[in-house]
């Protein structure tokens, strides 16, 4: 399956190699820097390569490439999901998936890859298990490394590997007992110019972290599991229970873990907390643009909108921006050409306004597309579908959890096209 | 290259922490000599006794191998550690090692020894990871050990280890072909593993290796499908993959009928899946046109193997993990009938939300979908919708998707959306939308001439590349109906003076030439600008101007005769030497010369002739030949080791092949029963499973070993097993008296093994409920003790084993009928009276066996027994001894007394035992449940000493066993009956069955109802006790009756039979009441069934075990019900 695996930098320099078959040369990722050469922006290289006798199968993920060889016929999402698991141990494990950290860690970064893969077969990729094989670097333990020499190889065999809960770790233990969940929904809309909807929709995702003691069995519920029209799960939660009874029962993964993504039914119409009165012009003449923009809120169900930004990807031939925001500041990125108004907390009373003129390239001709806006903000102690937790019950265990739920309402995509 | 990486390493290597020697070494010395030193100083580290050292060294050397840095010169001083005690020393040493091994191969053999060490430590994690290293040195001189270690690695008992000789066969194949008849051994070995960890990766290792052995699937198939769901992510997506492939080969196509309905109506190759050629010869075409008939005459039915596979995978939609959703998602469109397979488009829209990379494979292959089944993601047409911050090739992949789910009715919110991407930045976009409309307005009528307008108004467009894409589009669209649209025609070739792209220009010059009749004075004018500039052109433009003066020379000579001259003289002399040869080949073709050939009187027709409009097409049509989600499909050409998905065959091969008798491996678990091998089996009881009849396979692996053979096939074989008795001891009968001929009986036979596994599922789901309210407690307790652990296992595969005996044998004799009928379609039922008759010489038979062993009975209050009669026991005494041929299941009592199995032939070796309760007291002890177990020996040789050993209790419980049988001779059967004190629990009895040679592992396990016997009391007793056993102790359950068990006397029937009770008389004709006591303890069981209007009725049970009570009311409530 996967051959081997090169880190590359967004420069284009291999700052990593592994192999799990035989040694394959580096000058294979040639093909992969020619399309990233054509393609100019990452994000539009191939994910699939062919080169005349491998396949090369490219992640990008914080300003890496993650490039795997591939020999032979393999689902490409198997790859692309195994190498995202791969970033995404590498942010468990350091805090971040960058150069830096890699090449400081390179030796564990080693371990782990020889323990994730085996002939280029997923071997261990529960965060768990590894962490019971390989334990995580921190301050304190490299000091004392240093100190006593030993290692941060775990002495203890895992067993986790062996078990049928593998991604729970054994004998876990914790003086608090704690199990907190965050239901996170994220708004995905299109806005037309008049601010009617062209789409939206809501997705929402579970993130918990679970400290407890021992094998808890624990059972979520919702008030109105009706609302959740698709649903995925982490592997621990019981899916016949879910399709009979609409509740999550599981044995968590010890730590943060992702418990469930879901998708609010699109028959709901989506209630959309802020609107967006806009209007840019380019002038055919005299080279400069207008720019006026106000924000209000529409359906925020009581709550506070905070967190409101603005993104505006401005045309190539705009050069500055000259405006003025009643509140919040904003910044022109010259060379990416991205205007981000960063507003703060919205203000029902007095209305956040960015408004001023913008210079364009001399003599190049009016941009054809306005920009479209695209709004971040978020709103704590709501769920805007609506959906809330009941309950949540813990078995197998005789001590009693600490539980909290969380909801937060963020904008995802959320585009306003003008 | 090599000269930046070695900078770069030291860069890295000075910012590193982990490697402070960088510091010390300065940079001014040249990387040759410090190479050289470190090395050197890096050999003392290595050399020395102090771990730390060595592990320092290790860890820098390992950094080198991560920066693609040489450290070969290194491998004689690392691979003395390879002993070392520390272990993350030696997993470091490993990791150089299988790194540099095939290049010192003479040296790496110094390791070996270490690793064939390493596979007989008692540590199961260290005899894998030494197979793991072992087999991942690829040194050829090692292949021999290597196939030893996995053969016996494939046999080890924990599953890990057994996980890791999977991985290694790929490994071996790969470093040596020759050896795939041996590994293919392995494989098959591996393959009947039940448990999870190994299934995914033997499956994986099958595909590596022998992907065209096909039928060593069959065995496995069920398994498979019932272990997925336990199965780790990554193994699942192969499992799912190879399934979609097996699938393909063994079952008929689910949408057979409508597919070819529809091409007969439309002429689009809809043969789903198929890829015919287009030159399909006629007889071929007559074939399926056979089939089609065939198919028609004979409704298809889904083999429930396939609806088995379709059903277990499709929860895993659900998966976290986008590799085994989009696994799942194209077995659906592989395999499902039409109507399922709009599942999948929920479970992919989702994904769209995931990275990019993922986004980009899923819009791909939903592509592809879209072409077959649009419907499908119609719904989800607006979650196509683009934004701005999409990455390009995201944009275009989701306007291809938009494209090909445009239809009449949502064309104009399509061409909405695709007038705002016209406007956008990003320019290759805008191009690709322009071919899109394009696309539409050739595909729907209705919209094409909005389409073109639009696209006309585009060529006002300031930017270049958006107006040569629409001339290009417009090319297309007008060649469909040119006559309408001169004006156009006109309009775009005012364009030539100003666009330049050269595409756009060969298109604008093309449409003039091919229309010039419709744009008479224009066209020579356009021809003359483009003389002027003729060699200025880019040669796509060159061939069109050519073409154009050929065109307009042969229609308007008069004006253009000098024009063309020019033009071709022109070209004659082009750098080009395509352009020379055209105008060549044009001048002798045009020009009329004495020397001119046949052809110039042609020229006219040659280059004026109609031309077909283009098809615009999808660049995903007739990609789904290609497995979706594989790398071959999207890369649209075959990879290296891509398996071709088969076409559906045209009649489905014998099922049969799947069927498994007991797991033949039985004895060889049995033999190792170490302590330790069941602590490590302990451990791998699947997590989901408890809750799930369908996992008693993959429990099987414990439950073999040290319990019973009987109960491992509890919730699966034995339900169907049982399930299946009655019918074939029927049909034995049936093929005595009716004489029918043997080859309607295999007929029926393979009919029934068809049907088997769906009643086993369908009750699995029954019980899932009930299991489910266990299933929590089961796993909260911690399980101190593994016999603990089993008899809970047990007693839930009890509860639905019970229930589902219950729904067996409480059929009457009509409902058997009917039963009858549906599993035997075709096949004619036999006549009722012969039935009947049956039933009855069983009963009678088996309480004649009885008589034997037992005293006389006594008289019994229970009506089940009451239409014994003794007068047809002589009659057929010889029958029973006569038909010795026939299986042993035909001696079964009555269809009152279930039959369960205890031992299966195949298992027995021959012998073969079945019991039923007899529901008569047990003479030597009262408190005992009476079990009758019938001995059968199917063997060529004699049975002896016959006898129970090893009797394995839960605490309380007593068994009497049963006196020795000496001798069984072969084709013989007897009878004898055994005491079993349940202690009015559930519990399994398990003890070993023991002939002179061999010892079989079994198990009993009672049904609720037989833990009582009957008792008898009037109606004022009835009243009197049942108002003492309220509250608590009363359970009430509502319920509406069968449609054909709304009389008393059907009522009366059913409950008898699930449960050994008398009847108690009742004044009201709407109450049934029943009384009895549990065997052990004498508690009283009152049961009262009141019925209501339209088949309503309350049953309400009084008893002081309430778990007895439960459980009873469960299985009354069933037997009423069904």
């Amino acid at each position: 399956m996967i051959h081997s695996l090169f880190l590359i930098n967004h420069t284009g320099d291999i700052f990593l190699e592994k192999h799990w078959k035989s040694v394959i040369s580096r000058s294979v990722c040639d093909y992969f820097f020619e399309a990233k050469e054509k393609a100019g922006d990452p994000e539009n290289v191939p994910p699939v390569l062919q080169t005349p006798h491998h396949y090369l199968i490219t992640i990008y993920r914080g300003k890496l490439f993650l490039l795997s060889v591939i020999q032979t016929e393999v689902p490409p999402l198997f790859v692309i999901e195994f190498l995202h698991r791969v970033a995404d141990t590498f942010q468990d494990y350091f805090g971040e998936c960058s150069e830096g950290v890699i090449k400081d860690n390179v030796v564990t970064v080693y371990e782990l890859l020889e323990e994730m893969l085996d002939n280029g077969f997923p071997l261990a990729t529960e965060s768990n298990v590894l962490k019971e094989m390989i334990k995580p670097p921190n301050i304190l333990r490299s000091v004392v490394n240093t100190l006593t020499g030993s290692s941060n190889v775990g002495d203890t065999l895992p067993t986790g590997q062996l078990s049928n809960i593998p991604w729970r770790r054994a004998g876990v233990k914790y003086t608090n007992n704690e199990a907190y969940f965050d239901v996170i929904e994220e708004i995905d809309a299109i806005l037309d110019k008049s601010g009617t909807t062209v789409f939206a929709e809501i997705q929402g995702v579970i993130e918990a972290c679970v400290r407890l003691t021992g094998m808890p069995d624990l059972t979520l519920s919702f008030m109105n599991p009706r609302l959740l029209d698709d649903v995925s799960f982490h592997p621990c939660v019981r899916f016949k229970r879910w399709e009979a009874e609409r509740v999550l029962s599981f044995i968590p993964p010890d730590g943060n873990f992702t418990l469930m993504t879901y998708h609010v039914s699109s028959q709901n119409l989506v209630a959309i907390p802020v609107y967006v009165k806009q209007s840019i012009s380019f002038f055919e003449s005299g080279s400069c643009g207008r720019l006026d923009i106000t924000l209000g809120p529409k359906q925020t169900m009581g709550k506070m909108v905070e967190g409101l930004t603005v993104t505006i990807h401005m045309p190539k031939t705009v050069l500055s921006a000259n405006l003025t925001a009643t509140q919040g500041n904003y910044t022109y990125d010259l060379a990416t050409k991205v205007l981000v108004w960063d507003i703060g907390k919205l203000n029902p009373q007095k209305l956040p306004n960015l408004k001023g003129s913008l210079s364009v390239q001399a003599g190049a001709p009016k941009p054809e597309e306005n920009p479209s806006l695209n709004i971040g903000l978020k709103i704590q102690q709501l769920a805007i579908s609506g959906l809330k937790v009941s309950r949540l019950d813990m078995y197998g265990e005789k001590y009693k959890p600490f539980k909290g739920v969380k909801y937060v309402t963020k904008a995802g995509k959320f585009q306003v096209r003008t | 290259m090599s000269a930046s990486s070695a900078f770069n390493d030291e860069k890295g290597g000075s910012s590193s922490v982990a490697e402070p020697e960088y510091g010390h070494d300065p940079a001014s010395g040249g990387i040759f000599s410090s190479d050289y030193k470190r090395h050197d100083d890096l050999k003392e580290m290595l050399d020395s006794n102090k771990d730390s050292l060595k592990l320092e060294a290790m860890k820098r050397i390992v950094a080198m191998i991560a920066r693609g840095k040489n450290a070969s010169d290194l491998f004689p001083a690392v691979v003395k550690n390879v002993a070392c005690k520390n272990i993350e020393v030696k997993k470091l040493v490993y990791v150089y090692l299988v790194r540099y091994a095939e290049e010192q191969q003479d040296l790496a053999l110094l390791s070996i020894s270490t690793f064939q060490r390493g596979l007989k430590d008692p540590n199961q994690l260290i005899r894998a990871s030494a197979l793991r290293v072992l087999s991942s040195i690829r040194v050829t001189i090692i292949v021999p050990i290597m196939m030893l270690a996995i053969k016996e690695a494939a046999s080890d008992m924990s599953p890990y280890v057994r996980k890791t000789a999977a991985h290694a066969i790929p490994k071996l194949y790969s470093l040596d072909p020759e050896q795939k008849d041996q590994l293919i051994e392995v494989i098959e070995k591996l393959l009947a593993d039940k448990t999870t960890l190994v299934a995914g990766s033997v499956v994986m290792a099958f595909e590596e290796v022998c992907p065209e052995r096909i039928d060593l699937i069959h065995k496995n198939y069920r398994k498979l499908c019932n272990l997925l769901i336990d199965v780790e992510e990554w193994g699942q997506v192969v499992i799912i993959n190879m399934l979609t492939r097996y699938a393909r080969t063994q079952f008929l196509n689910p949408n057979m009928n409508e597919s070819l309905l529809e091409e007969g109506n439309s002429g689009e190759k809809t043969f789903y899946g198929s890829d015919e050629d287009e030159d399909e010869d006629e007889e071929e075409k007559e074939k399926k046109a056979e089939a089609a008939a065939m198919a028609k005459r004979k409704p298809y039915v889904m083999d429930p193997d396939h609806r088995l596979l379709l059903r277990n995978t499709k929860p895993l939609l659900q998966s976290r993990n986008a590799a085994v959703v989009m696994a799942v998602a194209q077995l659906y469109f592989h395999l499902a009938p039409k109507a399922e397979v709009g599942v999948i488009a929920k479970a992919l829209v989702r994904l769209l939300r995931s990275h990019s990379e993922v986004q980009y494979v899923v819009l791909q292959n939903v592509a592809t979908m879209t072409i077959k089944r649009r419907g499908m993601f119609e719904p989800y047409l607006k979650s196509f919708y683009i934004r701005s911050t999409d990455p390009t090739q995201i944009k275009i992949l989701k306007l291809e998707v938009l494209t090909n789910l445009a239809n009449e009715t949502n064309i104009s919110t399509i061409l909405r959306e695709f007038q705002t991407y016209i406007k956008s930045m990003d320019k290759d976009f805008v191009a690709a939308t322009i071919q899109a409309i394009g696309r539409c307005a050739t595909n729907i009528g209705e919209v094409r001439d909005t389409c073109l307008n639009g696209l006309v108004q585009l060529l006002s467009n300031r930017d270049e590349l958006v107006v040569a894409e629409s001339v290009v589009v417009i090319k297309k669209l007008l060649q469909m109906q040119p006559e309408k649209h001169s004006d156009i025609i006109k309009h775009m070739a005012k364009l030539t003076d100003n666009i330049q792209v050269p595409m756009a220009r060969a298109s604008i010059l093309w449409l003039i030439g091919e229309y010039c009749e419709h744009v008479p004075k224009i066209a020579p004018d356009v021809l003359r600008k483009m003389a002027k500039s003729f060699t200025n052109e880019e040669d796509i433009v060159k061939l069109q101007i050519i073409n154009l003066a050929a065109k307009l020379y042969l229609t308007n000579s008069k004006q253009t005769k000098l024009l063309t001259q020019y033009v071709l003289n022109l070209a004659k002399y082009d750098q080009n030497y395509d352009i020379r040869d055209r105008a060549r080949f044009i001048r002798q073709l045009i020009v009329p010369t004495e020397k001119s050939g046949a052809l110039s009187k042609y020229a006219k027709k040659l280059f004026l002739a109609l031309k077909p409009a283009p098809v615009l097409e999808s660049p995903f049509k007739d990609r789904d030949h290609f497995q979706l989600g594989s790398l071959s499909h999207l890369l649209n050409a075959k990879a290296g080791g891509y398996q071709e998905l088969p076409d559906w065959p045209e009649a489905a091969p014998d099922p049969s092949v799947r069927n498994v008798e007991v797991k033949e491996s039985v004895p060889e678990w049995t033999k190792c029963s170490s302590r330790e091998k069941r602590k490590e089996k302990k451990v791998e009881k699947p997590f989901y499973s408890d809750s799930e009849g369908e996992s008693g396979p993959t429990e099987s692996a414990d439950s073999e070993s040290d319990s019973a053979s009987g109960s491992e096939s509890g919730s699966g074989s034995e339900e169907s097993g049982s399930g299946s008795e009655s019918e074939e001891s029927e049909e034995g009968s049936e093929s005595e008296e009716e004489e029918e001929d043997e080859e309607e009986k295999d007929k029926k036979k393979k009919k029934k093994e068809l049907k088997k596994p769906v009643q086993e599922t369908e009750s699995e789901q029954s019980s899932e409920e009930e299991e489910r309210k266990h299933e929590r407690k089961h796993e909260r307790k911690a399980k101190p003790r593994k016999s603990d652990s089993e008899s809970e296992s047990e007693e839930e595969e009890e509860d639905s084993e019970s229930e589902s005996s219950q729904s067996e044998s409480e059929e009457s004799e009509s409902e058997t009928e009917i039963k009858k009928k549906k599993k035997a379609a075709e096949s004619k039922p036999p006549s009722k009276p012969d039935k009947k008759e049956n039933k009855k010489e069983k009963t009678e038979m088996s309480l004649l066996d009885l008589d034997d062993f037992e005293p006389a009975p006594s008289p019994q209050v229970t009506p089940v027994n009451t239409f014994l009669s003794n007068s047809l026991v002589t009659d057929l005494e010889g029958l029973s001894l006569s038909d010795t041929v026939l299986s042993p299941a035909t001696i079964s009592p009555s269809s009152a007394l279930k039959n369960y199995e205890l031992l299966h032939r195949i298992t027995g070796e021959g012998l073969s035992v079945e019991y039923c309760f007899s529901r008569q007291p047990f003479s030597p002890d009262a408190n005992m449940v009476a079990v009758q177990m019938h001995f059968t020996n199917n063997a060529t040789s004699d049975t002896k000493n016959l006898h129970m050993e090893d009797v394995k209790l839960q605490s309380g419980m007593r068994v009497k066993e049963f006196p020795e049988i000496e001798l069984l001779p072969a084709g013989e059967t007897t009878t004898a009956v055994m005491g079993i004190d349940f202690c009015d629990s559930t519990q399994a009895a398990n003890f070993q069955l023991c002939t002179h040679t061999r010892k079989f592992f079994v198990s009993i396990q009672p049904p609720v109802g037989e833990l009582m016997r009957p008792f008898f009391m009037t109606e004022n007793e009835f009243r009197k006790e049942q108002g003492q056993l309220m509250g608590m102790n009363e359970i009430t359950e509502k319920l509406t009756l069968d449609a054909k068990c709304r009389n008393e006397h059907a009522i009366v029937q059913r409950v008898t039979t699930a449960a050994n009770l008398s009847r108690v008389p009742c004044g009201s004709d709407k109450e049934c009441r029943f009384a009895g006591r549990t065997v052990t303890s004498s508690s009283l069981v009152l049961v009262t069934v009141a019925t209501k209007e339209e088949g309503a009725a309350q049953l309400t049970v009084n008893c002081e075990k309430m778990v007895i009570g439960t459980m009873l009311v469960k299985d009354i409530l069933l037997a009423l019900t069904q």
